[in-house]
């Protein structure tokens, strides 16, 4: 199966349509994500980056379009996926400590009634030390500032141990020390021939961080890789009028405003 | 005092109903710990509001008072109401807190119609279903507090078999969905945990307070931890607590209804906690923030002593 694996992309959408009480906000997108790359969603805020993300896991219904993961139904290959959520969609004051979250990563291996034991904490303790929250893993949740939550996020869908991981905005309001650790973490993953799906809003950096972009407003404006697609006339396709480009010192910048 | 304590356990009667009422207390602390922390407290009004109507349908088809056949009403009662909430909230704009409260009164009202119509027939006026009120636990019989612990000792497994899985769809439901857990079902299934541990509890307790034995000892057990499994055990804890006082308290006197007994206790317990436990109790948190005050304020007057022309005049402008 794993040499098949190779000529199989890790993630096939054809006309995935998601409408909200017949307004549509995702709009007849199909892409294939190209294996090993780190690759950014980006768009406008409300072009419906989160909801392509959620309707391809299943987390919303859509209204039409295929999901294939490997080759196959996303049903069958769930353990293959890892998801980090927005910080935002849970509650922080929840009585568990940094350690017990990460442990939900293993959660879905384990199967019904079965408790973690201790190789699930192991692997917990490892993925922590990983994004380098080792010294916080007792820590209740909500004494962990917001890139720490973050970062406990992060460390969970590491511990799925997946091969293709989707990220909804995990660099959103998190300060430079978790900048950098997810960044770390990135490029680890990638080494490691994994494939990420991160929905991003921080348009400076996405040169520097990614090497495939999807640009998307309700739909599909372009997929490619950076060089060729995260153009100044393809960004000002996706953001319309909302995007300024300004050129200093001979370089464009892109501003938005 | 004492001759009270043994009185009550040498009663074969009382004994076994303090062991009823202690149980169910552990249940529904227990499984109402989820309900409190998925924010759902209104809820288990809802449920124990909605089930007074299905009792009474129960007892008017059937013409006789048994623990077993009120449970089925009100558990029917109760998932009607549910659906309706959700009925409502999906099709109007009509908030689900709102929803619950419309749905809760309907159905308390028409169970309260019921209920005179009941007391006004001739089979009615000894069936006693006024209990059903505000509870009296002295007015079971054996078979009814087999059924109570039976559905105690199910509140109890099924939470700890499936801690795991309910653990992860109270905190995080969309992650769960993402592992394959299904999270509808699960949701259903503690849906009907929870009208369960309300239907055993009206008997002894009575529709109108039933609700306090979920969420008064979650929220009380919440303050003295911050481990799920550790706050489980305490709510069960308090929650038995709370309904052996209020077994054993309302035997005293004939006309003392067992509800209020142990939703005052199950209330001590939750002000106790709310003062007196460590680090998240009102005593604790002041204490702890003079503490900081005045390691303050010694800090700052060594900074002060430490730099002369601070000590000089820096103070008495």
């Amino acid at each position: 199966m794993n040499k098949q694996d190779k000529q199989i992309p890790p993630l096939t959408v054809s006309g995935m349509t998601v409408a909200y009480q017949r307004k549509a906000v995702v709009e007849e997108v199909s892409f294939t994500l190209p294996e090993g790359n780190l690759i950014a969603l980006i768009g406008p805020n409300g072009a419906g980056k989160s909801t392509l993300l959620k309707a391809v896991l299943g987390l919303v219904p859509s209204i039409a379009g295929q999901v294939s993961i490997y080759g196959d139904a996303y049903k069958k290959m769930r353990s293959r996926v890892g998801y980090v959520p927005q910080r935002e969609s849970v509650d922080w004051d929840f009585p568990t400590d940094a350690l017990d979250v990460v442990m939900m990563g293993r959660y879905g291996h384990l199967g019904w009634i079965k408790r973690p034991g201790r190789r699930e904490k192991e692997l917990a303790l490892a993925t922590l030390d990983k994004v380098g929250m080792a010294d916080f893993a007792r820590r209740q949740i909500s004494q962990l500032s917001g890139g720490q939550q973050q970062r406990v996020f992060l460390a969970r869908a590491l511990a799925q141990e997946a091969d293709l991981y989707f990220m909804d905005e995990p660099f959103a309001g998190v300060d430079a020390a978790t900048e950098k650790a997810i960044i770390a973490l990135l490029s680890e993953l990638k080494r490691a021939g994994k494939t990420v799906l991160v929905v991003h809003h921080d348009l400076s950096t996405v040169e520097e961080y990614f090497d495939h972009v999807l640009l998307l407003n309700k739909k599909l404006i372009a997929a490619g890789p950076v060089e060729t697609t995260f153009t100044p006339d393809l960004l000002h396709e996706t953001y319309g009028g909302k995007l300024a480009i300004v050129s200093s010192d001979g370089r464009e910048t892109l501003v938005r405003s | 005092m004492l001759d009270w304590l043994i009185s009550l356990w040498s009663d074969p009667n009382t004994r076994w109903i303090l062991m009823g009422c202690t149980l169910l207390g552990l249940g529904s602390g227990v499984i109402g710990s989820f309900t409190f922390l998925r924010r759902e407290s209104l809820l288990g009004d809802t449920l124990a509001h909605a089930a007074l109507p299905g009792v009474c349908i129960a007892f008017i088809l059937h013409e006789v008072k048994s623990a077993g056949l009120f449970l089925v009403g009100a558990l029917l009662a109760g998932i009607a109401a549910v659906l309706c909430v959700s009925a409502i909230s999906r099709w109007t704009k009509i908030k689900p807190d709102a929803a619950m409260g419309i749905v809760l009164t309907f159905f308390f009202g028409v169970g309260t119609v019921m209920l005179t119509h009941i007391q006004h027939s001739g089979s009615g006026s000894q069936s006693g279903l006024d209990k059903y009120l505000f509870g009296q636990a002295a007015a079971m019989v054996t078979r009814d507090v087999y059924t109570l612990m039976g559905v105690s000792l199910l509140l109890v497994l099924a939470a700890l078999l499936l801690f795991k899985e309910f653990k992860l769809i109270s905190f995080d439901p969309g992650f769960a969905r993402g592992i394959g857990l299904p999270v509808g079902l699960l949701e259903h299934a503690m849906l009907i945990l929870t009208t369960v541990a309300v239907a055993a509890g009206i008997q002894a307790v009575g529709v109108v307070l039933v609700a306090a034995l979920l969420i008064t000892p979650a929220a009380a057990a919440r303050y003295w931890t911050d481990r799920l499994s550790v706050m489980l055990t305490f709510a069960g804890l308090f929650g038995a607590l709370s309904g052996a006082s209020g077994a054993a308290i309302s035997t005293l006197g004939e006309g003392i209804p067992t509800g209020p007994v142990t939703v005052l206790a199950a209330t001590l317990l939750f002000a106790v906690s709310l003062l007196l436990a460590p680090r998240r109790g009102l005593v604790a948190r002041a204490l702890r923030h003079r503490g900081l005050k005045a390691d303050y304020a010694a800090r700052s007057a060594v900074h002060a002593s430490g730099s002369p022309e601070a000590a000089e005049g820096g103070g008495r402008r």
